[in-house]
């Protein structure tokens, strides 16, 4: 069933995992960072055969091999429109990160590349499995190298950092596993593909639901499982926040797109809104803590817990426009939130600091640097013509379609993301130059790293046309077999009206 | 009496080994025996001697012992380890120069006892071997040369294994005194419901304390930290690791005695239960790295009764994997210890202090061990959790599956802080000695270490042979071919 007579998908797993271990024959640290540029750059060209994905909802370009047969474990990978666009940010994610860390990282180069490739392989393994085992592993083995990325590159506090980020979702992602387990047990596969045209009783769907949600908001981060997030994201270097923000988060909101709703659409309705309320919260709060912070890159930090609560809010919208939202959304913090942290990194490789207060003054000495910053801010807060403004509206479109008094929640959310952005520009750019004097504009390497994401937010901002074009047949079909199956599992089973009164009646039905 | 001699290779190699190392140990101190020169060639030679054993089978001495896939699996492991372990003690510094050959002898002893073990299918074969496998551990625990835990060690050691044997044999009686008959084939079809039988139910309680003894599960697991403190770090890594894998080939045929929902089967569980939480809980204050895989080990013993309890040949194939798994995981991690302790001294958490740059291979072998136990794919430790909790999913123990994921998250700050010391702490310069870097030391973390990653990517054989050999334990034919029907 290869589409393309040669391996695409594991190719694009496997080669930074083996590139990585070349980096252990090369000693000194300008070649460890020209090697992984290379093998980056590499990465992205073994990504061209993706180029012929075909605009429909199938999963394309699948690999299927049994790994344990006993168990009927697969090695089951494929892609279809929701997550390829997640598989080519994550590629060309890499060779940004190599660019802005090459200054930055001055200690024990090899392990910080290795870190990266391992960390790149494992991601993109995350949004290919099509088996629930090898999704866990992926999921699971990427907490290593983000663990080292904070734990020996980062700031002062990174133990405490590490240590919470590791032990937050290693914990949420235990439960998981329960869920994925049950899911054999009760459907006797762990294809995702075979799941999804099966029906489970209300009763499973209400645990597993819960139990992949916990996991899944842990990682996106949902308030209030977000605590980890601020920590990580201040103490990580550069590149770990970029990869930290442009494609771990989105494996958790991919995790709801890819398993709640197509596995446990009951289940899922049920908790809707729980989970609309818990988005909308996160997004005030992430916005409120945002205004108030002094430190640029925690601003950023918290400004992703409210972004990631308008994504989880699109989905559970279960409306067309809502979701179509949600995957942009998705890609578009990934490419703003990204280049805002590499911005952030470079500022810092100039002041040492990232309090606002001693970056100020930028417009004048570093125009440059203030007019990918300018733009970045405005994608942000979802200014019209950039593309964080397709996506805002889309999930504005589908709150109001699902009910007003949503729709009137997301306004102050909205607001408040201008507010705390336009203040920090405002400073960075106008306030009372500190040192700035005497730094310098960006350099090419840093105009390379920036034009990137910027072509991509005025891309998908002017002409989002194609991306809509790759994500809808998925999204309909998403929808469609949401709207059938959820009627078939309520059919069999009658809901219960509280969670209260359904652990009553597993109670009573024990004794 | 029916006796194939063939059936017996493995066993009969092994012997002839340890015979040898008694006639070594027979020299005097002047004749200073090459022990080191032979002794790892031999037992490779046995590790591979029991692997073309695999296929073997047949029953002997009026059927008390078993020669079949179960049994040769695990004396496949045991032979390995015991490779492993020869290996790991060849450098030991603590052990003084006239006796290594004596104890070589005893861990030898002690090895042919738990193979026996792995095939004795009745009750009073069982007690036998398990004896033979106990009295070496008694005489070696206590050899380390001038330090006083060791002899505080090796008396708990005895003190506990008495008792429990004691209580094994007092249960044996009660068991022979109401079912008639100690074939565990025959107590198959006997029944085990408090009900019909609780004499029966009370004597087989009492006949598992002496494997939980063996394995260190909670409440008979009082001696297991003192004695991995106490003992030397090679004395350790055996105890640790070999006694563990006869208690668990024990209990894998006991357990087709149980069905889920019967008292015993409950009792198990929710000492597997306690087992995890309470292991756990006391490992996340340890500071002395053995202690630490002391109380780790008790937690362990609680994950294999996850397999036990589900009364199918899965589960039994799951707990027989992953008793191979701890095998490897806790040998590799021993390894390492006893290297990075060169000079024979109990580590703290503290000593592993920027291992990385010390000792690039031994700190990355140590992640991948730690990993593993903590059962973070992709290592022989996810696989092997990963098959135990599919086992016991759905067969009346889901509450026993939860608490098993929610202890591996416990045990995942304690591990980690393993990899966070060896990785992410810098060491200050101390009077210890270095870590042992040489290419022995790198070659043999290094090897372990891909074994633990390998495996855990690729199962599936090993995985094959594990739930064939469970599936013979409940009389279901296999195909030597494999799982690939």
């Amino acid at each position: 069933m290869l589409d393309f007579g040669y391996p695409v998908l594991t190719i694009l797993i496997a080669f930074p995992l083996v590139a990585a271990c070349g980096l252990f024959f090369l000693r000194a640290p300008q070649v460890v960072r020209y090697y992984t540029m290379a093998v980056s750059l590499i990465e992205c060209l073994l990504a061209v055969p993706l180029m012929g994905f075909k605009l429909n909802a199938d999963f394309q370009f699948v690999e299927k091999i049994d790994w344990v047969h006993q168990w009927g474990l697969q090695y089951y990978l494929g892609v279809d429109g929701i997550s390829i666009l997640m598989v080519l940010l994550t590629i060309a994610v890499l060779p940004l990160c190599v660019m802005c860390s090459w200054t930055y990282i001055g200690k024990r180069e090899k392990e910080f590349h290795f870190c990266l490739l391992f960390m790149t392989s494992s991601v993109l393994g995350v949004f290919c499995a099509l088996d629930l085992v090898l999704f866990y592993v992926f999921w699971e083995a990427m907490l290593i190298p983000m663990y080292l990325l904070i734990a020996v590159w980062g700031g002062d506090d990174r133990k405490y950092a590490s240590l919470k980020f590791f032990l937050y979702t290693l914990a949420g992602s235990t439960l998981l596993l329960a869920a994925i387990v049950a899911f054999r047990v009760t459907g006797g596969t762990f294809s995702i593909p075979d799941l999804m045209q099966m029906n489970f009783s209300f009763r499973f769907q209400f645990w597993a639901f819960l139990a992949m949600a916990l996991a899944f908001a842990i990682k996106v981060p949902m308030f209030p499982f977000h605590t980890w997030l601020p920590a990580a994201h201040v103490q990580a270097p550069s590149a770990g926040s970029v990869i930290l923000a442009a494609v771990l988060l989105k494996m958790g909101t991919y995790g709801f797109l890819r398993f709640c709703l197509p596995l446990t659409p009951a289940a899922s309705e049920y908790f809707a809104p729980m989970m609309i309320a818990i988005s909308i919260v996160s997004i005030l709060y992430g916005g409120a803590i945002a205004l108030g912070q002094s430190d640029i890159k925690k601003l950023v930090a918290y400004s992703s817990v409210g972004h990631m609560g308008f994504v989880t809010l699109g989905i559970f919208l279960f409306n067309q426009r809502g979701v179509e939202g949600a995957l942009f959304q998705m890609l578009n913090h990934g490419i703003v939130t990204g280049a805002l942290f590499m911005m952030i990194g470079a500022v810092y490789e100039r002041s040492h600091s990232r309090e606002i207060s001693k970056n100020m003054g930028l417009g004048k000495y570093l125009p440059a640097f203030m007019f990918f910053w300018g733009l970045m801010a405005l994608a942000s807060f979802g200014f019209p013509g950039t593309n964080g403004f397709v996506g805002e509206i889309l999930v504005f479109i589908g709150a109001f379609q699902d009910s007003p008094y949503i729709g009137m929640f997301l306004v102050p959310g909205a607001l408040l993301g201008a507010a705390y952005m336009f203040r920090v520009s405002l400073k960075l750019a106008w306030g009372k130059p500190s040192t700035a004097k005497a730094w310098r504009d960006l350099n090419a390497r840093e105009w390379i790293y920036l034009t990137i994401p910027a072509v991509f937010v005025l891309w998908i901002g002017l002409a989002p046309t194609p991306f809509f074009k790759i994500i809808d047949p998925s999204i309909d079909k998403l929808l469609n077999d949401f709207d059938k199956r959820k009627v078939a599992s309520v059919e069999t089973e009658q809901p219960m009206q509280t969670a209260a009164a359904h652990v009553l009646s597993i109670v009573a039905d024990n004794q | 009496m029916n006796f194939h001699i063939t059936a017996l290779v493995p066993e009969l190699f092994f012997f002839c080994i340890v015979l040898a190392l008694m006639v070594q140990s027979l020299g005097t101190k002047e004749w200073k025996p090459p022990v080191e020169r032979w002794l790892p060639f031999g037992s490779c030679a046995a590790f591979f001697v029991a692997i073309t054993g695999f296929h073997l089978s047949g029953s002997m001495f009026w059927d008390v012992y078993k020669v079949d896939l179960m049994s040769q699996f695990f004396k496949i492991v045991l032979a390995f380890g015991f490779y492993v372990t020869v290996l790991n003690a060849s450098r030991q510094p603590t052990l003084e120069e006239g006796k290594r050959a004596d104890y070589y002898m005893l861990l030898g002893f002690s090895t042919l006892g738990l193979m026996m073990l792995s095939s004795a299918v009745e009750l009073i074969t069982i007690y036998l071997a398990l004896e033979l496998a106990s009295y070496s551990m008694y005489a070696v625990i206590p050899l380390r040369a001038k330090d006083k835990g060791a002899a505080e060690a090796g008396i708990k050691y005895i003190m506990f294994g008495a008792v429990a044997t004691a209580l094994a044999l007092y249960g044996l009686s009660y068991i022979m005194a109401t079912q008639h008959t100690t074939y565990i084939a025959e107590l198959m079809n006997k029944s085990w419901s408090f009900a019909d039988q609780p004499m029966a139910v009370v004597g087989l309680s009492l006949f598992l304390g002496g494997m939980f003894f063996k394995l260190a599960l909670f409440p008979f697991h009082f001696w297991c930290p003192d004695v991995y403190q106490g003992a030397s770090n090679e004395t350790a890594a055996f105890v640790a690791t070999m006694p563990k894998m006869g208690a668990i080939v024990v209990l894998c045929r006991l357990a087709v005695l149980l069905k889920p929902g019967l008292e015993i089967t409950t009792i198990l569980a929710v000492l597997g239960a306690a087992s995890m939480t309470f292991g756990n809980l006391s490992a996340l204050v340890q500071t002395d790295l053995k202690r630490l895989l002391g109380f780790s080990s008790v937690a362990h013993a609680g994950y294999i009764m996850v397999g036990l309890v589900s009364g199918t040949p899965e589960g039994i194939g799951a707990a027989a994997f992953y008793g191979m798994a701890y095998l490897v995981m806790n040998l590799l991690v021993f390894w390492i210890v006893c290297r990075v302790a060169s000079d024979g001294r109990n580590l703290k958490l503290s000593d592993l202090n920027g291992l990385y740059k010390k000792a690039p291979v031994l700190a990355f072998s140590l992640a991948a061990g730690a990993f593993a136990l903590v059962g973070l794919p992709p290592t022989m430790g996810f696989m092997g959790k990963f098959f135990l909790i599919t086992s016991a999913w759905d067969h009346g123990y889901n509450w026993l599956v939860i608490t098993l994921v929610v202890n591996s998250a416990i045990a995942i700050y304690y591990y980690l802080s393993l990899f966070r010391h060896a990785f992410t702490e810098e060491s200050e310069p101390s009077q210890a000695a270095p870590p042992d870097n040489g290419w022995f030391a790198s070659a043999g973390a290094g090897m372990l270490a891909a074994a633990v990653l390998i495996i855990g990517m690729i199962p599936a054989p090993l995985f094959n042979f594990a739930i064939n050999a469970g599936k013979t334990l409940y009389g279901i034919t296999v195909t030597m071919a494999g799982g690939h029907h």
